[in-house]
């Protein structure tokens, strides 16, 4: 018999309302425990919830949805409570207080709907990373993947594979027989036809640029006004500022939407030769270690002094100095605000085109990896001529499919995948 | 307890490959068999294709041998044409085939089960089962008599319910000229075991004299002296050639004139054939755009005309058989001793068989061969050699040898037919072996003869020469650890370049170019005297990177492979899989989730339901 679990759904309390799911065996007999009857299925009814000493808990909006067409494959039970935290904390109790239930560890509902077959191992990770969405351009993408698309591709190539596969084996097992004795001549091309298209999504950029943002890195020398420009960028007072040279001495980063596109904007220590300061120097160890890290620096320094690729930026332009760079891309003076809401469009159309599109299937780290052994077992195959060690790296490469495909149930994968989930998801 | 002459620990019924190997094998583990067959002189018989091994039927072949088997050592006696198939590929999927002697072979058979151990061979028809309790108490005979035993191994080929078509002819039996055991066939349709029917055929024979072999390609015996069996020092036989010729479009004409003739386009024949071996009538039809196929012309021995048409099985008229035959280059004005049929009949599926080829319904009855719906001599014996061994060390009370896709062809070839089940007659191919760059038809001993001395299989002999073998094994190991410099091999006029640096003599060898021939003034000359050894030994330094890069994939296998369902595992109250998974899974009862995944259909959803339940229930 399978546990009955239970957990808050919705973001942390207090909000506006709040979601308590349960799911599995049970789920029927806590929502009849708690509202006192048990509403027609998949509609949704006002309820007052009372604990084991009928005492009211709220009054809640209640969904009853039997098995197993739900979204675990379960019987489930959804509460939508007032989101405070006394409620939310008196509601959970109640159900924690009935014997059949507990509450559903990392993942857990997600694993259940993976398990009964609900979604597929792409489609999870896509979902994964749904849940985790905060931009509209992340939660587009994280559609695609949850919507199958990824999968399909990596059938169709695994059907191509298969039948290259065939040919290599009717040459080593018939090839004595009136089979064919040699792989056919386009063989080969066939191989790196696959191997170019894999190069391709390869290329494109992968999902964690869309979670952890365009990163841009404000860069140059002390007092200079990056942070006063960071601040004006990331529109928040994040950052202090002070005409005191050295006032940041750390990389300061902050995570933001642009037009929907997720930035993520790094302030650093001003970059000086005569520092002594260790604190200082340490700062600036980190500040070019983030510039390392950078899809793009914008550079407040000396002209052409700053990392290759940066945006030459003029700042301070409301000092009523001369300009001192001959060809900025941008002049800004992040204290009026002249020139910044040109900066941010630059920005967001420079991220568009660094950035998986609005609803391109992107792939994570584990995706990318696996994938790029594909195509390296491609590669070998495609450069070896023992037809033997050819179908060698094609099982390989299959191996490498499946495993996208999930068709492996590594307990690992499975724990690592689901753990990147929230309670109750 | 004093035995009476009709107790045994274990009776096999049949006496073709599987019989042998299932009796052969329980009596070299000490137990006291019974091999029960209708006519003893058939024992040992070759029914078809007077040839052993093939691609991956070879690696079967060495794999019993590994074990102490019979097929080898009986194929070297009677081998009068050696060939080594796919000789331009990798060594891996390399095949050893022979063509035998039928008269040479069934001797060499029935001398090596005289001296296997106690070992009794009864002529008789198994008319049925003894039951009781349920299991396996042993076997009525069509005489009266009964013979008790603790297991019973069923390795009755085509014998059972087989059916003989010939153009319109009807016959029924196993083989031209003997009965088929209807009887037993009707006592296992009632026992409820899901049967079905397969089909299989055989070509004409050929008088030999009436061929004209001088217009024909020949084909000569290998003139290096490698053998079937590791314990075989040298070729038995005079080895003679074989011949080719073709179809033509002629001989094409001649069989679509007729196929309304042939029962397998008739309609009288249901059963699916062989894919991988098809009737020439089935090529024909299949392969239209094809204006010839190859037929390889087999002398089926020393002291006698008769000739084996390999390629051309087929089922038509014998009139039709005999134009056909005469439209060939060679064959103008052959004459047909015997003509060809198609045999149908019953087998069991395989799904309902433990990995030790026990019926699960029934404990103590354990299949082996054709009526696991399997096709081939190699095939059968492997399948008795499991079947005989499980049923012995069940009896015996010991431990069979752990055997599984990553050490053999015989485990690849069980876990296929007892998972998969079979829609056609099972044949093995490299293909079927995912590691089979480590399952090569050469290493076969050192894979395999460890684990047969474990179990009890083998005898006094090969235990010696196995020892004998691992000490030069080592010897020879040993020497190739010797470390050489890139200099002194390039001065050997070796293609490496000079500051390649210092590395191992096994190192040495997965260079293009290097091989143990040139590596040689730095090996004792002592240690390379067995050619046999130093090919498996410098192949295993050549394939070792992609067989250390399994290693890893080998250890999630066997930790899924750890992970048991049983027999009775709820599949149905799994939520969430769907009615076709819960139906797949519960006629393949796979043992171990690794299994379950090898299950055609069975999808990744369903796995991860499983590995969760399977998991929950262990916890």
């Amino acid at each position: 018999m399978t546990d009955t679990i239970f957990a808050l759904s919705s973001g942390q309390p207090p909000a506006a309302i709040a979601v308590i799911r349960v799911s599995g065996p049970y789920a029927g007999a806590a929502l009849q425990a708690l509202a006192g009857r048990l509403p027609a299925a998949r509609r949704a009814v006002t309820v007052s919830l009372r604990d084991a000493e009928a005492e009211l808990l709220d009054r809640a909006l209640a969904l009853w949805l039997p098995g197993p067409g739900t979204a675990t494959g379960e019987d489930m039970a959804e509460l939508q409570c007032h989101g405070g935290r006394a409620v939310v904390a008196a509601v959970e109790a109640a159900l924690s207080a009935l014997p059949e239930l507990r509450r559903a560890t990392s993942g857990e509902f997600t694993r259940l709907a993976f398990a009964n077959g609900k979604i597929d191992l792409a489609e999870a990770e896509g979902l994964a990373d749904l849940l985790s969405a905060e931009t509209e351009l992340q939660r587009k993408s994280a559609m695609a993947m949850a919507g199958g698309a990824f999968s399909r591709q990596v059938e169709a190539w695994r059907e191509r594979l298969l039948m290259a596969s065939a040919q290599v084996e009717v040459v080593l097992d018939f090839g004595d027989e009136d089979g064919p004795a040699d792989l056919p001549a386009e063989f080969m091309a066939t191989l790196t036809a696959l191997g170019d298209e894999i190069a391709e999504w390869l290329a494109a950029p992968r999902a964690e640029a869309l979670r952890e943002g365009y990163r841009v890195v404000l860069a140059g020398p002390p007092n200079v006004g990056k942070s006063t420009l960071f601040n004006a960028l990331v529109a928040y007072d994040a950052a202090i500022t002070a005409p005191i040279a050295g006032t940041t001495r750390d990389v300061l980063t902050q995570s933001v939407a642009i037009s929907g596109v997720p930035f993520s904007f790094a302030d650093t220590a001003g970059l000086r030769i005569d520092s002594e300061d260790s604190i200082e120097i340490i700062g600036m160890e980190r500040a070019r270690a983030a510039i390392d890290l950078a899809d793009l620096v914008l550079w407040l320094g000396e002209e052409g002094e700053g990392p290759g690729g940066c945006w030459e930026i003029e700042p301070q332009i409301d000092r009523d100095l001369l300009p001192v760079k001959s060809n900025p891309r941008h002049r800004v003076s992040a204290l009026s605000g002249e020139g910044v809401d040109v900066l941010r469009y630059d920005l967001v159309a420079a991220a568009r085109l660094a950035l998986p599109r609005a609803g391109q299937a992107a792939l994570n780290l584990r995706q990318h990896r696996l994938l790029s052994e594909a195509k390296a077992a491609l590669d070998f195959a495609a450069g070896e001529g023992d037809p033997l060690l050819v179908a060698e790296h094609l099982r390989v490469t299959r191996l490498a499919f499946d495993a996208l495909l999930g068709r492996t149930t590594t307990e690992d994968m499975l724990d690592s995948l689901f753990g990147r989930f929230c309670i109750g998801k | 307890m004093p035995r009476s002459t009709n107790s045994f620990d274990i009776i096999v019924i049949g006496g073709g490959h599987a019989g042998c190997e299932a009796a052969a094998v329980a009596a070299r583990m000490g137990a006291r068999v019974a091999l029960v067959s209708f006519d003893l002189g058939a024992v040992g018989a070759m029914s078809c294709n007077p040839a052993i091994g093939g691609l991956g039927k070879g690696h079967l072949v060495r794999e019993v041998d590994a074990f102490d088997g019979l097929i080898a050592r009986a194929a070297d006696a009677a081998a009068i044409h050696y060939r080594m198939l796919n000789r331009s590929k990798g060594s891996a999927v390399q095949g050893p085939r022979i063509q035998a002697d039928r008269r040479l072979y069934k001797a060499e058979i029935h001398r090596l089960l005289a001296e296997q151990g106690d070992l009794t061979l009864i002529a008789g028809e198994a008319a049925g089962l003894v039951l009781s309790g349920g299991r396996v108490a042993g076997v009525h005979l069509a005489d009266g008599g009964q013979l008790s035993s603790a297991a019973v191994v069923l390795c009755t080929g085509t014998f059972l319910g087989g059916t003989l078509f010939r153009g319109e002819e009807r016959l029924t039996g196993g083989r031209i000229g003997e009965a088929s055991a209807q009887v037993l066939a009707t006592q296992l349709r009632d026992a409820e075991l899901p049967m079905s029917r397969l089909k299989t055929g055989t070509p004409p024979r050929l008088d030999g004299r009436t061929i004209e072999w001088s217009r024909l390609q020949e084909q000569h015996s290998d003139a290096d002296l490698w053998c079937m069996s590791a314990l075989t020092q040298t070729r038995a036989n005079p080895q003679i050639f074989c011949a080719i010729t073709r179809t033509n479009p002629h001989s094409h004409d001649v069989i679509r004139a007729n196929l309304h003739r042939s029962p397998l386009f008739s309609g009288a024949i249901g059963a699916q054939g062989p894919r991988y071996c098809p009737s020439i009538e089935d090529k024909i039809h299949r392969f239209a755009d094809r204006d010839g196929h190859q037929v390889f012309l087999e002398p089926e021995g020393l002291d006698t005309h008769l000739v084996y048409p390999n390629g051309i099985s087929t089922s038509l008229p014998a009139d039709v058989q005999l134009t056909m035959l005469r439209t060939m280059d060679g064959l103008e004005a052959v004459e047909m001793v015997v003509s060809g049929y198609a045999v149908e009949y019953d087998h069991i599926d395989p799904r309902a068989l433990r990995p030790s080829l026990e019926v699960r319904a029934i404990p103590g009855l354990y299949c082996a061969g054709q009526i696991n719906g399997t096709t081939g001599y190699e095939e059968a014996a492997a399948q008795g050699l499991v079947a005989g061994m499980h049923a012995a060390s069940t009896v015996m009370g010991r431990e069979p040898a752990p055997l599984d896709r990553a050490n053999s062809y015989i485990a690849v070839m069980i876990d296929d037919l007892t998972l998969h089940g079979v829609t056609e007659p099972y044949r093995m191919l490299t293909a079927r072996a995912e590691y089979r760059l480590r399952l090569r038809a050469n290493n076969a001993s050192t894979r395999l003869t460890p684990l047969a001395l474990q179990a009890g299989c083998v005898g006094a002999e090969r235990k010696e020469w196995f020892f004998r073998r691992s000490d030069r094994k080592a010897t020879l190991e040993g020497e190739l650890e010797r470390s050489v410099s890139a200099s002194e091999l390039a001065g050997a006029d070796l293609p490496v370049r000079g500051d390649a640096g210092r590395m191992s003599l096994r190192e040495w060898l997965r260079f293009g170019g290097v091989d143990i021939a040139g590596l040689a003034p730095w090996i004792d000359s002592e240690a390379l005297t067995d050619a046999v050894l130093v090919e498996e030994v410098t192949e295993d330094a050549a394939y070792a990177p992609y067989v250390a890069r399994q290693d890893s994939e080998l250890r999630e296998l066997r930790a899924s492979e750890a992970l048991g369902l049983g027999d009775q595992f709820p599949y149905a109250d799994i939520p969430g899989l769907s009615r076709e998974m819960v139906e797949r899974l519960g006629a393949a009862q796979p043992a171990t989730l690794a299994a379950a995944g090898r299950i055609p259909g069975v999808t990744p959803a369903a796995l991860a339901a499983l590995l969760v339940h399977a998991r929950r229930r262990a916890a």
